[in-house]
């Protein structure tokens, strides 16, 4: 039988910083969903496979289906209505809107996490490379043409940051 | 008056929640104590239950239950009761769900669900169609004709036919026969594939104290599962109380009755506590319906002239274990079989076949895909031996709105709208004549297209209705049955109220908590069929009359003119002759109060409802009057093809519908572009695989593909042809399922124009369309592998 070790770590979730019991198997995906709530974490195959549970964590984006919560231990993780404060992502939010690029809306957060983090990244992301770095994450309504139009008119917004 | 907001691109209303992650699915649905289920599933395709031992499973810390077929004995299914909740007596497939462990958390469920200890008895299995229908072959429903059958369908006791449809118009056979008729006959296949909806089914139901059943539920027919489930398992309608929040996908495998029974019998069972199922993606696609596997055997008549004289074809659809919905889906195949023609002679048998395999229902267009896949092709294959050009083997054929009558004797309505139209545009916009040179020497560039037309597929009397209520501020509420899945028809349900009061579209709030509830939304059959915007539609500007004739009542007697006077619009009640005698709309929601105090009038609220007119079951020969609008379509095609490897690559899409009015049209390209997306994966990629002993190989999203970003096609056009219907909301049609049809058969007449590679059975992968041309055209890839090679010797030779 496994005997399972809980470990208390400190982990700062979209601004706020928590005290959470973990057991040393368990999930990143879990952890937020389920202990604290945040559902805006979707998950769709549990392994890896589909991106609908992308978070940044420390900035960078990583599946938590496929994350350990007590390797998050002292780190920073935002989700997509953590980025609701962030001005430029508010705009990139805005822009899925504007474009309809989303239809159930089962992916938007991913996507809209993912590619905060391509334009942060670079706001002069070439086409091709978009395409790439989303490829990550699966639409099965098929918004890509949609969502790729949203994430291009949205890197005007992120290239003012990086000049100021 | 110009629209303010009819024809205008607006968002769904629901988008900053989608945006943010904050828009509450049936998965984000917890309960404090609420416990989780998890399924024991066959590992036989075929076999009798001989025992069930629970006895470790109950050992393990958590687990409170264990509830097997026994503990059921109800029989489920929308247009037949096939189904078992769990099964009895013996299991149909590998996957099927034989008992449910409840347990506390979802670890010691699982935990549990790993020592139920089955014995099983092997039966032969039957694993294909053909098997299926050999006079020996065992039977997989022994008790098939004990079932519940809804009207007009007609499965064969004593065999593995679930359900034959037959449609008869003229005479095929003397038409055949007659002089300067050029015979086509073709087998055509596609596999089963998933829906693959990103939000897996799942249920949380809660049997309370009361005896009343709550659950919420990723579904798209919250009625149709609250009567469906009270008729099967014998309570009262209004005893369940279904929440349909909005669906991370649908695509037709949340229509019908899903798993709400079992997991309310559950709750049952623990003693009234809430449960929780959610289907992994391996259960989704193992123990969950699917879309059925087709074969059509068809034989096509064409005079030399291009006229379709006559069509005869053969539909066998591999229904798997289950064919509760899948009965309905080749009884449309069958009966839609002629697609947008006018073929003077049809012959159409169409079986639903049980075999061990997973179960089948509907998926997105249901009949469609498949009988589109076999006339679309067999058009191509006429116009390439008679050598017609593909657009203008369709110009001579199209049904004549007004004139034509359909092979099921029903009449082309006058304002059914354009056919030739929806070709003209197609073949302007891709100009299949004009084909570019290829990227490189060793590929081929090809143009292809396919028609297609779509009803909705659905019993006569499929209702909706609406409840349009004024708030004290003159803000509108909206209840309708309409639910979400990512279609957008409840913004397009608020656009039609903003614009029909004049009022902002800010003003208007559809329904409550963007959730459907059987307790608080009026009725709808199901958000199925692309049936919402039409059907909903029309109930609820019956509704919006309703409630200003409130208003002008009350208006009328505050104004002291004759209500006839009175209209209604841009937020206010006017007196048409005296236009200055004018009072916002918010000054009657509540009745009208003088001054004084005195009030005329009350709280307005009004409603509509509709049902289809003289809408009728298909007699035995097919013959009837059963739908309510058709929608033309057309999908156009530009590719490349790589003779080396036989990869397609798609450059360029196009998609033209008539679709009577874009109420909304960045929802309606939406719909079009999504389509386009996921009829590429049905094309080129998709298709569940099976074993030796029928299980599904492929459960996963790696090595069952669909597509991703990197696989966007770069060009995406929509055509929005408006022939309004007269009877549709604002002249609206539904579109939402017709967007995948035509793509795989554009692909694959595309692949023929180019390189007179016939490609009969999906998916198109490279290594099958590599195949193929080595097949039929070897001296293509001969020719390409020695361009390649030249090319290569010339980029060796400038180094």
């Amino acid at each position: 039988m496994v005997v399972l070790k809980m470990k208390t770590i400190s982990l700062k979730v979209n601004g706020i910083t928590k005290e959470i019991t973990v057991e040393d198997n368990e999930l990143l995906l879990n952890v937020l969903r389920e202990k604290l709530g945040i559902t805006s974490v979707k998950a769709a195959c549990w392994r890896g496979e589909c991106g609908l549970c992308t978070v940044l964590l420390d900035g960078i984006p990583v599946k938590s289906c496929m994350t350990l919560a007590v390797e998050t231990d002292g780190k920073e993780v935002i989700t997509a209505e953590g980025l609701y404060s962030d001005e430029r992502a508010k705009k990139l939010m805005e822009s899925f809107v504007k474009h309809g690029a989303m239809q159930c809306g089962f992916c938007t957060p991913a996507f809209v996490v993912t590619s905060h983090y391509v334009l942060t990244k670079n706001p002069e992301v070439d086409g091709e490379e978009l395409k790439k770095e989303l490829n990550g994450v699966i639409c099965r309504c098929g918004t890509y043409y949609q969502i790729y139009e949203a994430v291009k008119d949205a890197e005007k917004y992120y290239k003012k940051e990086t000049k100021s | 008056m110009s629209n303010k907001y009819v024809g205008k691109e607006v968002p769904q209303a629901d988008s900053w929640l989608k945006v943010t992650g904050t828009l509450k699915y049936a998965f984000d649905t917890f309960f404090p104590g609420t416990l989780y289920a998890k399924l024991v599933t066959s590992k036989y395709p075929h076999a009798k239950i001989k025992n069930i031992d629970v006895s470790e499973a109950l050992k393990v810390k958590g687990v409170i239950k264990v509830a097997t077929g026994k503990d059921f004995p109800y029989r489920l299914g929308l247009y037949l009761s096939d189904r078992d909740v769990l099964a009895v007596d013996k299991v149909r497939w590998i996957g099927h769900p034989v008992a449910a462990v409840i347990a506390d958390s979802l670890e010691a469920a699982e935990e549990g669900a790993e020592k139920v200890k089955v014995d099983y008895e092997p039966l032969e299995p039957v694993l294909t169609v053909e098997r299926a229908l050999e006079k020996d072959a065992p039977l997989i429903h022994e008790k098939l004709g004990e079932y519940r059958v809804f009207p007009g369908f007609h499965p064969i006791p004593g065999t593995n036919i679930a359900n034959l449809f037959e449609l008869k118009h003229g005479d095929v056979e003397k038409a055949f026969q007659e002089d300067d008729v050029v015979i086509i006959e073709e087998t055509y296949r596609l596999p089963q594939i998933s829906h693959v909806t990103m939000e897996t089914q799942n249920v949380l139901a809660w049997w309370r104290f009361d005896d009343y059943v709550e659950l919420w539920t990723s579904i798209q027919s919250p009625f149709a599962t609250r009567f469906l489930m009270a008729d099967a398992i014998g309570l009262p309608v209004n005893r369940i109380i279904v929440h349909a929040p909005p669906a991370g996908g649908g695509f037709g495998l949340k229509a019908g009755l899903g798993w709400e029974p079992l997991v309310a019998l559950l709750s049952k069972l623990v003693g009234r506590k809430p449960v929780k199922l959610v289907l992994s993606r391996a259960e989704q696609m193992t123990s969950a319906p699917v879309r059925d596997g087709f074969i059509a055997k068809v034989k096509a008549g064409f005079k030399r002239d291009g006229r379709f004289v006559a069509y005869q074809a053969d539909f066998y659809l591999d229904a798997g274990a289950y064919a509760d919905y899948t009965i309905n889906v080749a009884r449309t195949a069958g009966y839609s079989a002629d697609g947008a023609y006018d073929v003077p002679n049809v012959h159409v048998k169409s079986y639903a076949v049980y075999t061990n395999k997973i179960p089948t229902t509907a998926m997105r267009g249901f009949g469609h895909p498949e009988n589109h896949w076999a006339l679309e092709l067999t058009l191509d294959r006429a116009a390439s031996v008679l050598g017609i050009d593909p657009v203008e083997i369709r110009r001579r054929n199209l049904l004549k709105p007004g004139e034509s009558v359909r092979a099921t004797g029903e009449r082309v309505r006058e304002d059914e709208g354009d056919p030739q139209k929806v070709l003209s545009v197609l073949a302007q916009a891709l100009e299949p004549d004009h084909v570019d040179r290829p990227s490189e020497p060793w590929k081929v560039r090809a143009k292809g297209i396919a028609l297609l037309v779509k009803a909705p597929s659905q019993p006569p009397n499929a209702g909706s209705s609406a409840v349009v209520k004024l708030n004290e501020d003159g803000t509108i509420d909206v209840l309708t049955g309409n639910g979400s899945m990512g279609q957008g028809t409840p913004t397009s349900l608020a656009v039609i109220v903003a614009e029909e009061f004049g009022i902002p579209l800010e003003k208007v709030k559809i329904n409550q908590l963007e959730m459907v509830s059987t307790d608080t939304n009026p009725y709808t059959w199901q958000t199925v069929g692309s049936r919402g915007l039409f059907s909903d539609g029309i109930a609820l500007l019956r509704a919006i009359e309703d409630a200003k004739n409130q208003i002008k009542d009350t208006a009328s007697r505050v104004f002291k003119v004759p209500v006839s006077d009175v209209e209604v619009s841009d937020g206010y009640a006017f007196s048409k002759s005296h236009p200055w005698i004018r009072k916002e709309i918010k000054e009657f929601a509540m009745g009208y109060t003088y001054p004084d105090g005195t009030t005329v009038g009350s709280p307005v609220i009004g409603r509509g409802s509709y049902a289809p007119v003289l809408n009728t079951f298909l007699d035995a020969s097919g013959h009837g009057s059963n739908t309510v609008f058709h929608t033309y379509g057309g999908t156009g095609v530009e590719l490349e093809i790589d003779l080396l490897t036989g990869e397609v690559k798609v450059l360029r899409a196009i998609q033209v519908y008539d679709i009577g009015k874009a109420i909304d049209p960045l929802l309606v390209k939406g719909q079009m572009d999504g389509g386009f997306i996921m009829g590429l994966g049905s094309a080129l990629y998709e298709e569940l695989k099976f074993g030796e002993d029928g299980r599904v190989i492929n459960p996963n999203l790696i090595n069952y593909y669909v597509p991703h970003f990197e696989d966007m096609t770069a060009s995406m056009e929509s055509y929005m042809i408006e022939t309004p219907q007269k009877d549709g909301p604002l002249g609206a049609r539904g579109v939402g399922e017709h967007v995948m049809v035509g793509v795989a058969p554009a692909i694959a007449n595309a692949i023929l124009r180019a390189t007179g590679v016939k490609i009969n059975q999906l998916p198109i992968t490279a290594e099958k369309l590599w195949k193929a041309i080595k097949e039929q055209k070897p001296e293509l890839i001969e020719k390409a592998q020695k361009l390649f090679f030249e090319e290569g010797i010339k980029e060796v030779q400038q180094v």
